[in-house]
């Protein structure tokens, strides 16, 4: 995806996407201004709401805990040169294994049922995305409209579990019966509670601590194992990969069940981390907000933390701004992921010329 | 008889939106930009047909309005696609997000109505046509699903049969077609090959744009929040469905709309033999089939050969 460039290391790994970022909010700003708003106003009561009491950074850190998975998961599929637009529909699945799980076997104690269902969260997410993985690598249908029609597919089919299957027997909405607690993952202030120290009450819990794992896990499986390294080399040539040997068709199929897998994992955070039931809106689009995270941290996992942070932030942030100010809604955020995408995935060059003027000016004074 | 020709009636109009936006999207397909996009710029079409037309009063600007956003952001994409040599699947993903949040906070802005738009009069709508013998049209079912319908579903009738000719049979379905299989061989024989992808794009606008009115002017007659519900991409399959060819393609909306059509009538009815299909499988059909088809089970869909790759003029 990227070219060639005449920049230095920094400046095209820290400079052009913060220059991207700037753009893409630049262009939020203009639209808040429009409707008849301030724009650095609503930005200070963002960041306020985001980071300026615990309770926000709870739930920034909540948000962020989602955020890194999924976006970890378009990352994995990224190096192997696959574009995986269905991590929305493997979250869904993913959330269907924790629910078989935790509906099933929840009477048992929680250091059974929630390996558990973190093992069916994983395995249920890499199984949709190995059908498209393994169509792309052996049939050479196109993934990204195989992964488009699986979100399509993935809705259907949990609208109708929902609906017909899984609800609680009795109730109008479609969703499932309350996991009993023994499944709940716990809570960051009850572990703190337990340590004695006192933290307001938020949907954060120990999933994060996973999620920070799983970075490390990714660095180490992506840039320092055999399977990465032929992972990636697919990805920047599959000609040349194929020529040395590496079994091109495998790993494609691989690396789709490892980012379907991570997807996965995002439905236990928000699944038996905070709403414990599975109802029919848990994935939110935040399958499609890992798109964005993994484009702005330029597919590497401390990019991507940092990403998962901003957008965990714009979330929370966005959410105590819409209390303030009721004409910015939820979507006004989803605009900002959107133009954030296009600024720092599709336009990612957009400053790479005029930058790479300025530089020749500067070395040759 | 009469329910078949109900469902005829409802497959139409369904239809008429997915064949639209399916061509519009075989433009842009063929001359080698990927169009993820469509999506986004049916959305933003309905949302300017349906302030337009609620302003003037009148459906012809709703539909000028609309074609206008349609092409306002098909050149977008151009732009990050041609222009910049971007990754035309992000840019289209992108764009989609971009009008799926920008158009409630403007109708929420300019109109306090949560996100959506007020709902336009008779006037400012597309009714069916007036025949002169519309009392025999309304009365009969079989009339009503032929003649019955609004101006816009005989325009896409036309409109197909334009497009089939334009893509096979003029100069410039030949240089279409042409810089979507090979843009160096094109280029060679003097062929503009920006050019005609930025005048795809703008056609792709314009036929999404009808499209997008429709929805508003002839269906909900307001826009609401994300009204085009995936129709955008329904349409994409479609088209790869019809393996980039038109009339194939329309086969295929007509099939998609079929499906939606009959899934309302069985809802809750029971079939001989198979007994009650679950609402969430039939809408799950044309999904599966393009599944099936890309996989290459049943004839191959080959995608016009330069598809995605950004234009780059070699020395």
């Amino acid at each position: 995806m990227s070219q060639p460039s005449n920049l230095p290391r920094w400046a095209t790994l820290w400079l052009m996407p913060v220059l991207n970022l700037f753009a893409a909010l630049l262009v939020s700003g203009l639209v808040i201004t429009l409707i008849g708003e301030d724009p650095v106003e609503c930005l200070q009561l963002m960041i306020n709401g985001a980071f300026g009491y615990p309770e926000g950074i709870g739930y920034t850190l909540f948000y962020t805990t989602s955020f890194i998975f999924t976006g970890l998961a378009v990352a994995a599929a990224f190096h192997a040169g696959l574009f995986n637009i269905g991590g929305e529909g493997q979250m869904y699945l993913a959330g269907l294994g924790v629910t078989l799980v935790c509906l099933g076997l929840d009477f048992l104690p929680g250091w059974v049922v929630i390996p558990l269902a973190l093992l069916a969260s994983m395995v249920f997410g890499a199984a949709w995305a190995f059908i498209p993985g393994y169509l792309q690598a052996k049939r050479g249908s196109h993934i990204v409209v195989t992964t488009i029609m699986f979100n399509f597919i993935a809705s259907a089919l949990m609208t109708w579990l929902l609906v017909d299957k899984l609800i609680m027997p009795g109730s109008q909405t479609p969703a499932t019966r309350l996991f009993a607690e023994s499944a709940w993952i716990p809570m960051l202030h009850e572990l703190a509670a337990n340590l004695g120290i006192e933290l307001p009450q938020t949907p954060l819990n120990a999933t994060f601590f996973l999620a920070l794992i799983s970075l490390v896990v990714f660095y180490l499986m992506v840039w320092r194992s055999r399977w990465g390294y032929a992972l990636r080399t697919v990805g920047l040539n599959e000609k040349a990969a194929r020529y040395a040997g590496m079994p091109v068709s495998k790993v494609i199929i691989v690396a789709m069940c490892f980012s379907g897998a991570l997807a996965g994992l995002a439905a236990v955070n928000e699944l038996l981390g905070s709403t414990h039931r599975m109802n029919l809106a848990f994935t939110n689009g935040i399958g499609f907000v890992g798109i964005a995270v993994a484009l702005m941290g330029r597919n590497h996992p401390f990019g991507i933390l940092l990403s998962a942070l901003l957008f965990g932030a714009l979330t929370q942030g966005g959410l105590d701004l819409s209390f303030e100010k009721p004409a910015i809604t939820h979507e006004m955020i989803i605009l900002t992921q959107g133009l954030i995408i296009l600024f720092c995935g599709a336009l990612e060059n957009l400053f790479q010329t005029p930058l790479a003027l300025a530089f020749k000016q500067m070395t040759k004074r | 008889m009469d329910s078949f020709f109900s469902v005829l009636d409802a497959t139409i109009r369904v239809a008429t939106p997915l064949v639209l936006a399916a061509l519009a999207g075989l433009f842009s397909e063929r001359s080698g930009i990927v169009d993820l996009a469509l999506e986004g710029k049916m959305l933003a079409a309905a949302f300017a047909a349906a302030c337009v037309a609620y302003m003037m009063q009148s459906p012809w600007a709703g539909l000028a309005a609309g074609m206008a956003a349609g092409v306002m952001v098909a050149l977008l994409h151009g732009i990050v696609s041609i222009g910049y040599n971007g990754n035309q699947l992000i840019s289209g993903v992108a764009l989609n997000m971009m009008v799926s949040g920008l158009t409630p906070v403007l109708a929420l802005a300019w109109f306090q109505q949560g996100g959506r738009t007020p709902t336009l009069d008779d006037a400012a709508r597309f009714r069916s046509i007036e025949l002169p013998f519309a009392d025999a049209i309304a009365t009969s079912a079989p009339l009503k699903a032929l003649f019955g319908h609004n101006i816009l579903v005989y325009l896409a009738l036309l409109v197909i049969v334009v497009v089939s000719w334009v893509v096979y049979k003029s100069r410039f379905g030949l240089r279409l077609r042409a810089v979507g299989e090979n843009p160096h061989a094109a280029d060679a024989a003097g062929i503009n090959v920006k050019l005609v992808r930025y005048l795809a794009q703008s056609i792709s606008g314009a036929l999404c744009g009808v499209a997008g009115a429709y929805l508003v002017l002839a269906q909900t007659g307001a826009f609401i929040q994300d009204m085009t519900a995936g129709k955008g991409y329904l349409a994409l399959a479609a088209l790869i469905f019809g393996k980039w060819r038109p009339w194939a393609a329309v086969s295929g909306c007509l099939l998609f709309a079929f499906t939606d059509a009959i899934q309302i009538r069985l809802q809750g009815s029971a079939l001989p033999l198979i007994g009650s299909i679950p609402d969430a499988f039939i809408q799950a059909i044309p999904y599966v089939l393009t599944v099936v088809l890309l996989a290459g089970f049943m004839g191959k869909a080959v995608a016009p050969k330069a598809i995605g790759v950004p234009f780059v003029k070699s020395r």
